[in-house]
């Protein structure tokens, strides 16, 4: 693995409107083990917000702990991130978006950090809605501790140990879906053509935003007998093929060549499903948990986008806050000032 | 018989059955006595339970205007028959035991150094109303009727107050007005009324003090209020007992108060979390994201949010905690209180921590404090928890009226703006103790397009917030937050110190809801002899002025409500002093501590010279 990055830039790099290099979306060297799938997602996500032109600054990158939440270090230096604790992303995340609904929130977890130790919090930000991408980067074990399985470890996969696993997964796109989570899709971290629109498109989602990627470790869990394996899921996965094409490019009204699906997002662009290994409705969610389960039964994965729903209604509707970010509020704003204290005091003669 | 003859000085105690209605009644009763002109502290004694269970309430009366608990009890109003034998025996020789005498009164529990009152209560009732509500809830309305005639409670106040109960539902007022009055003319036609323990009207009796502005006020409706005034938008919660009503005070008065006037939306979030953990996690999410954030809970919560105290501890995140003590270890006495999170707030979570913890000691406290707490969270970087109790969070104090400068300014800390950014010369350092007072500067996430971004972790991180495990660099980072700890001491609340008023080498040292009943004590004592100097511990760390206090006095007592004098532990812990030079005096039974057993306690202790801890022994032991 290299250590450092190089100073030297090529000067014609392309731009992206904002006038914005790749470059410019780069966070601080990996740490992680040279093939972790972790880094693939990290250059996904990277590579999302050059083409979607996302100022860098407005993104807030928030994680828990383990080797998937080290990852927000290695992309977008130029956000802010938090590193908080494990498991507790999901309520970190809650509080920051309730302060500034303004920011794009990404979200990164690990199957130990969400399927584990963070499930209850994991679950409850589902029924929260919060507008924001979580991306699960699952890879069936856990790394920083060597190896030991995770709880979306599937029944009978062995990782370097040797040792099968003992216990039924949690599938949490299932878990997700069945939660009433309004933007659900299953990727590949080597499959970068699916997950970079996958991400824009949730990043685009009003709402909360799952994408559970299944990442291979290749340390502890990239064996012939793991089911999170490169060979694995390569030889396993249906992938629907998916296109996000942003709104100023194209109205939602036509349909791509091949294109069987068309999804229309909140503000005018749309995610174009091609090929859909699973010939269902992106929008009913009934359909979505039987197809997971029908290919779970013939032990396929589904990937790609695999429900939204048509009327996402996040956080700060559901509590009626104002436009402006609470974090902006001046003093005259919240303070109520003496005045109201007489009163106060009155009432309580 | 010797009747004890008390005007406007006394303990009425009410025993009542839970879920009845009782406390709303007994409620109206302190604060007809209040608006008399004479201090009240009313204190709900009641069980973790909804219905059917014993529940007391406890009404101190005191033209002097102490509000602590006084210890005894004179009258005892009884309505509840499953607690009637203990409730008996608890009577002052010489007071009242007014009963519900629909069923006689069995015999065997006659005292005759006690009056007896019987008043039929459940009889009235069943002639009446025929509705099973009804006369469940207007016995109540009976009782204080009957009261005010026995005591001289004005009715006309009573009345009015029964007018302001139902406001809004005008046609209840008549009916609850007449159950009065069933009661007041009982009393008044089989009794000599009024009793020689009675109220007077303040002002009749020729009282200089007057307590007209004051308000009757509990601590965490203060607190919630408090939320409001500091500016506090988003609060993260999970309902525990009893630090419940804090939170859904700040929502009553921010759907009163922060309604954004141009779009009729919420300037302020409320997020009722899956858990203490999560409730603490939103603060911290939303505190790092710049807006001011808070949670209550109590002691089991407090436990649970410590693992997120050490991170906003050590990744500097300012969070506003109002822990509202109940009595513990693990579920303990949900419904009682004691002052028993001492040392776990402030040394909540793993690693080298310390927080900052203010004491609040009145409902008017509770509400400055708060407020101050996030001025206090903002400048130092860190938690603030404010340590309440159910004794004062739960129960109406007495208190002058609340207060605001409306010249003061939030004080939102070291925060840089974009303009800030751009105008430094050198690299911004999140870490960075430019002014070497322990406090680095911060910025919001989305300031500025090239500068001032940094990774928030709990992990060991340079001056520049860069992860690193260099030795160097970490001891740095500690002795740094070290220096913050001191310089917090020049930003929290000063100790309130009183002197006897001549030379003593006795002091007094307590926090809270203690306050009240040792001053109370200390004057007691004073009138025996005894010369006692106090402070009152209003903050964590202990500023020089605390240590002095000690320095100055052979002996201080430190009087607690918890079982391990864990004050006392803190400041031997944090100070350098002696510590036999301080001795606990101790009360943990879940009930608020009396002036009568502290001045015992201190009597004994100076008399004896007594150096073990001393502690309320009410426990029989049992033999197997």
């Amino acid at each position: 693995m290299s250590y450092s990055k190089p100073k030297f830039r090529h000067p014609d790099l392309p731009k992206n409107e904002l006038g914005l290099s790749k470059t410019d979306y780069e966070g601080a060297i990996s740490t992680l083990c040279a093939g972790c799938g972790h880094d693939s997602i990290s250059a996904a996500i990277l590579n999302a917000c050059f083409e979607m032109s996302i100022e860098p600054h407005r993104v807030a990158k928030l994680s828990g702990i383990g080797c998937s939440s080290k990852s927000p270090a290695y992309f977008l230096g130029k956000s802010h991130g938090f590193n908080s604790v494990h498991g507790r992303m999901p309520s970190v995340a809650t509080g920051a978006n309730l302060a500034n609904r303004d920011l794009i929130y990404i979200g990164i977890s690990g199957d130990g950090d969400t399927a584990s130790i963070g499930v209850g919090q994991f679950m409850h930000v589902v029924r929260r809605n919060l507008d924001m991408l979580y991306m699960v980067e699952n890879n069936g074990c856990y790394g920083l501790t060597k190896g030991q399985d995770s709880a979306t470890s599937d029944l009978g996969s062995a990782t370097k140990k040797g040792r099968p696993n003992m216990y039924e997964p949690i599938d949490l796109v299932a878990l997700a879906l069945r939660l009433g989570a309004t933007f659900v899709a299953r990727s590949f971290s080597g499959d970068k053509k699916q997950l970079e629109p996958l991400i824009k498109a949730a990043i685009t989602h009003k709402g909360f935003a799952l994408i559970d990627v299944i990442s291979p470790c290749v340390t502890f869990n990239n064996t012939a007998t793991s089911t999170k394996g490169y060979e694995y899921i390569r030889s396993h996965a249906d992938n629907m093929e998916v296109d996000f094409v942003p709104m100023r490019e194209e109205i939602c009204t036509s349909y791509k060549a091949g294109t069987t699906q068309q999804v229309c997002m909140h503000d005018g662009s749309s995610v174009h499903l091609h090929k859909t290994a699973a010939d269902f409705d992106i929008h009913d969610r009934q359909a979505a948990m039987e197809a997971v389960y029908d290919h779970k039964k013939e032990g396929r994965i589904l990937t790609g986008l695999l429900y939204m729903a048509h009327d996402s209604e996040d956080l700060h509707k559901v509590l009626d806050t104002v436009p402006k970010p609470l974090n902006a509020l001046r003093e005259d704003e919240l303070c109520p000032g003496s005045r109201f204290l007489n009163s106060i005091n009155e009432g309580l003669r | 018989m010797r009747r004890i003859e008390a005007v406007n000085d006394f303990v009425i105690k009410f025993a009542n059955v839970n879920g009845t209605g009782s406390a709303s009644a007994n409620h109206m009763f302190a604060k007809s006595i209040f608006r008399m002109g004479i201090p009240v502290s009313p204190r709900n004694i009641f069980p973790s339970n909804i219905q059917g269970l014993p529940t007391w309430y406890e009404v101190r009366v005191s033209q002097k205007g102490y509000l602590g608990r006084r210890g005894g009890v004179d009258i005892l109003l009884c309505v509840n028959p499953q607690s009637m034998a203990d409730d008996i025996q608890s009577v002052e020789p010489g007071g009242y035991f007014i009963y519900d005498s629909s069923k006689p009164l069995d015999q065997r529990l006659r005292r005759n150094d006690v009056e007896f009152i019987g008043i039929p209560f459940t009889q009235m009732c069943l002639r009446e109303y025929d509705d099973a509500r009804q006369r469940l809830l207007f016995k109540n309305m009976i009782y204080v009727g009957a009261l005010a005639a026995l005591l001289n409670i004005d009715f006309a106040v009573l009345k009015d107050l029964v007018g302001d109960q139902f406001r809004g539902k005008e046609k209840l007022i008549t009916p609850n007005v007449h159950a009065m009055e069933l009661g007041y003319q009982y009393a008044t036609e089989n009794f000599d009324c009024p009793l020689s323990i009675r109220v007077e009207h303040a002002s009749e009796i020729g009282e200089h003090i007057s307590y007209t502005k004051h308000i009757l006020m509990d601590g965490n409706t203060a607190a919630g209020l408090g939320a409001i005034y500091g500016g506090a938008t988003v609060a993260g919660w999970y309902p525990i007992t009893p630090s419940t009503s804090v939170i859904e005070a700040f929502e009553r008065y921010a759907r009163r108060l922060r309604i954004d006037p141009g779009t009729g939306q919420n300037n302020f979030a409320i997020v009722q979390a899956e858990d203490e953990l999560a409730a603490m996690g939103i603060c911290i999410g939303a505190a790092w994201n710049g807006a001011r954030s808070f949670t209550a809970t109590s002691g089991p919560g407090l436990s649970l949010m410590s693992e997120f105290l050490g991170l906003a501890y050590f990744a500097e995140v300012p969070v506003v905690l109002v822990n509202v003590q109940r009595a513990g270890p693990s579920t303990g006495m949900p419904t009682r209180t004691q002052q028993p999170d001492i040392l776990a707030a402030a040394y909540a979570s793993h690693g080298d921590t310390k927080h900052v913890l203010l004491f609040p000691s009145t409902p008017k406290e509770c509400f400055d404090m708060t407020a101050q707490s996030f001025d206090l969270a903002d400048r130092l970087q860190t938690p603030i928890i404010l340590m309440s109790d159910l004794d004062l969070g739960m129960n109406d104090h007495m208190s002058p009226p609340l207060e605001w400068d409306d010249e003061r300014e939030f004080d939102r800390g070291k925060v840089l703006s974009a303009e800030d950014l751009d105008n430094m010369d050198e690299r911004f350092g999140r870490y960075l103790d430019t002014d070497e007072d322990g406090i680095p500067y911060r910025t919001y996430p989305g300031t500025h397009p090239e500068k001032g971004a940094f990774f928030t972790r709990g992990s060991s991180r340079d001056v520049y917030a860069t992860y690193t495990e260099d030795g160097e660099a970490y001891v740095h980072n500690m002795e740094r937050l070290l220096q913050k700890f001191e310089t917090a001491k020049e930003y929290v609340p000063a100790p309130k110190i009183k002197l006897a008023g001549k030379k003593t080498s006795v002091g007094a040292l307590f926090f809270g809801t203690t306050a009240s009943p040792c001053y109370e004590a200390i004057e007691m004592l004073a009138d025996e002899g005894s010369a006692i100097d106090t402070i009152r511990i209003r903050a964590f760390p202990f500023n020089a002025e605390v240590e002095q206090f000690i320095a100055d006095h052979d002996t201080v007592f430190v009087i607690e409500q918890n079982r391990d004098g864990q004050l006392r532990r803190l400041l031997i812990n944090e100070c350098e002093l002696p510590p036999n030079k301080l001795i606990s005096i101790l009360h943990y039974d879940g009930l608020p501590i009396t002036a009568r057993s502290i001045a015992m306690s201190m009597r004994d202790s100076l008399t004896t010279n007594k150096v073990t801890p001393i502690r309320r022994k009410t426990a029989k032991k049992v033999k197997s």
